[in-house]
């Protein structure tokens, strides 16, 4: 069952220079209880497009338009009191990235994950309390913890309490930004392994947003791949990563230092386009080796290669 | 370079009377030839970093003895403008690195301004640097600033810098942990070549396992101040010896649909406090295979099968 589908989301930041496309129709959905997995290196809009779900949005936009709906409601329209009450934390919730450090110094880590129970659902303090412990087991951490404050708590932990503060409303969804990135590769395996286990047991959808493709096929039902503010190839994991169709996905997985494999890694001469210039036609084209100059002039669609599998590449369908 | 027995501690302050030591580095003894990539991989807080600012001589170490080119470096003082000449560092973050108020030409050209080579040496060196890290036409990238550049070229740039001395030693602190994932391979590729080029010896410092396969000939694992196992390359990621360097490579996921379906093998818990590291092994809270002997005793580092590994059970598990 779908639960969550964007469709045509666009965000734009004002800048000096002309807006910023950060997200530029992305398109994609999300089944109940799948992971997706959106991957791209930095500034290609991943996080954007978490912000313009979460409707988190800085000061400076320009343009934000296109439909989030959640189980078929265009939650994009709501208001902003609408969709703190019905929606943000409550349905959809996230990790922030480096939430270890997002953390108040002055309250006790239980205090911060019970604080959403009592602000939205008026529980009294002691059982908001309650919770929290109980939300402490289920991240793997000691349910005395609850009466330490932040730098009593190693970074690993105050990671896990980030998680524990998301889910502390039940959410159907939680968007995981980068949820590992501050973190050394063993703890980096634990809070993997947590996710997991959390995805098994609870049966959550994730929004998992990396810009590690390994790391993403560590969780990942979905892979989503983003480029210049689009995704270019989405796709069921196995067929992105074992059968990638898009020239960019081919290169980046082919840009994967290898600890198991002797393949040689590649990499990608130039870099990401400037996304406040206009485009015509592929973003990818002036680093992509495939490219025929009518690529240049037309924007390719999302198309499906195989049941499930689209691919926003000319090489695949007709420039005509 | 040959490094013995370096111990780098740091004092920090608490309350008014007491002082606490950071055991940062705590006995370590490496040996870099010409011409060779040694990998030190570690996590944060292992002493990796500080190993390099003190192979460099810019931490002093409590003791131990750093020699290069047969000399005796440790506690000399005054004019070690030699040295600095021929040994040079690579920094992690391509963007705080680099002044951004001086020009590509300006941040090549500082470091031997201080060195005083007449005008046409300095251009000439600087030409050479710039072509040696694929800045081409050079002629183009002088005139630039580092916002102009993205984070690839800026890190050509630093690496352009500390070539431009001709040294004939290297400490790369994390070079392409910066660099999006794409362009990684080139800076890693270019690295190698240069490394080629000038002969030069290099410590490779990185919290990445895998790329420390595709540069180097040996490697060392750093646990807690401690080298814990050290080798050859291809042999020790072939087949790991220590608990710790087991357990960092099984941490590391490579792209494979597979993996979502299992779960990890994690060491718990998370490396100590450098202030008061444990007792015995340092890594024995952590470790699947502790025996009484490590919580007692200190494991020192063992030749087994042409490696080093600092566990009292390397033989068995080498077996």
């Amino acid at each position: 069952m779908k639960l969550l589908e964007v469709e045509g989301l666009k965000l734009y930041y004002k800048t000096l220079r002309g807006p910023v496309k950060a997200v530029d129709n992305v398109e994609f959905t999300l089944e109940k209880g799948e992971t997706l997995g959106a991957v791209g290196e930095s500034g290609c809009g991943k996080s954007s497009t978490a912000i313009a779900i979460m409707k988190l949005l800085p000061t400076n936009v320009e343009q934000y338009e296109g439909k989030v709906l959640l189980d078929g409601m265009n939650v994009r329209e709501f208001n902003e009191g609408e969709f703190r009450r019905k929606i943000r934390w409550k349905r959809i919730s996230m990790v922030f990235q480096g939430a270890m450090n997002s953390l108040n110094p002055v309250l006790k880590a239980g205090f911060q994950v019970a604080e959403p129970l009592i602000v939205h659902q008026s529980m009294n303090k002691k059982e908001a309390i309650k919770k929290a412990k109980e939300l402490f087991k289920l991240v793997g951490l000691p349910p005395d913890f609850t009466e330490r404050y932040p730098h009593e708590l190693s970074g690993g932990m105050k990671q896990r309490v980030a998680i524990a503060m998301a889910l502390v409303l039940n959410p159907e969804l939680i968007i995981l930004d980068e949820p590992t990135s501050a973190i050394d590769v063993s703890i980096q395996a634990q809070i993997m392994n947590l996710l997991k286990r959390l995805k098994k047991e609870l049966d959550i959808s994730m929004m998992f947003i990396t810009h590690d493709i390994a790391l993403a096929s560590d969780i990942c039902d979905k892979i989503g791949v983003m480029y210049a503010g689009q995704i270019v190839e989405l796709g069921p994991s196995e067929n992105v990563l074992l059968n990638p169709k898009h020239p960019y996905t081919q290169k980046l997985i082919a840009s994967v230092p290898l600890l198991r494999g002797d393949r040689t890694p590649e990499f990608i001469p130039g870099a990401p386009p400037d996304l406040v210039e206009p485009f015509k036609g592929c973003r990818f084209y002036p680093r992509c080796p495939y490219g025929k100059d009518e690529f240049e002039e037309k924007e390719p669609p999302l198309i499906e290669v195989e049941k499930n599998h689209f691919v926003k590449c000319w090489l695949y369908g007709d420039v005509k | 370079m040959d490094l013995q027995n370096i111990r780098t501690y740091f004092y920090v302050r608490k309350g008014f009377f007491r002082t606490l030591t950071v055991r940062a580095v705590d006995g370590v003894s490496l040996k870099i030839d010409q011409g060779e990539i040694v990998a030190i991989v570690g996590e944060s807080g292992s002493g990796k970093t500080t190993l390099g600012r003190t192979a460099l001589k810019l931490e002093k170490p409590v003791s131990g003895k750093i020699i290069f080119e047969g000399r005796d470096i440790t506690n000399i003082k005054g004019d070690i403008k030699w040295f600095r000449r021929k040994a040079q560092m690579i920094f992690q973050d391509p963007f705080m690195s680099l002044n951004p108020y001086m020009t590509v030409k300006q941040i090549i050209e500082e470091p031997i301004v201080v060195h005083n080579f007449d005008e046409k040496e300095r251009k000439r060196r600087i030409l050479k640097a710039l072509s040696d890290v694929r800045l081409l036409p050079s002629d183009e990238f002088l005139p630039k600033y580092p916002h102009m550049l993205s984070g690839g070229q800026r890190q050509r740039v630093g690496i352009a810098r500390s070539l431009v001395l001709e040294p004939t030693l290297l400490v790369a602190d994390e070079p392409i942990s910066m660099i999006d994932a794409s362009s990684r391979a080139g800076i890693l590729f270019l690295f190698g070549e240069i490394q080629k080029k000038y002969d030069l010896g290099v410590m490779y410092i990185t919290h990445d396992i895998a790329t420390a396969k595709y540069v180097s000939v040996n490697i060392a694992v750093m646990y807690a101040g401690k080298i814990v196992e050290y080798g050859p390359t291809i042999e020790v990621l072939k087949n790991p010896l220590h608990p710790y360097t087991t357990a960092l490579m099984e941490a590391v996921p490579d792209p494979d649909p597979q993996n979502r379906f299992r779960f990890r093998k994690v060491v718990p818990g998370e490396p100590p406090n450098p202030i008061s590291p444990p007792t015995g092994c340092r890594f024995h809270p952590r470790c699947p295979y502790t025996t009484e002997t490590c919580k007692k005793e200190e494991p020192l580092l063992k030749e087994i099968s042409g490696r080093r590994i600092a566990c009292h059970y390397a033989e068995k598990i080498a077996k």
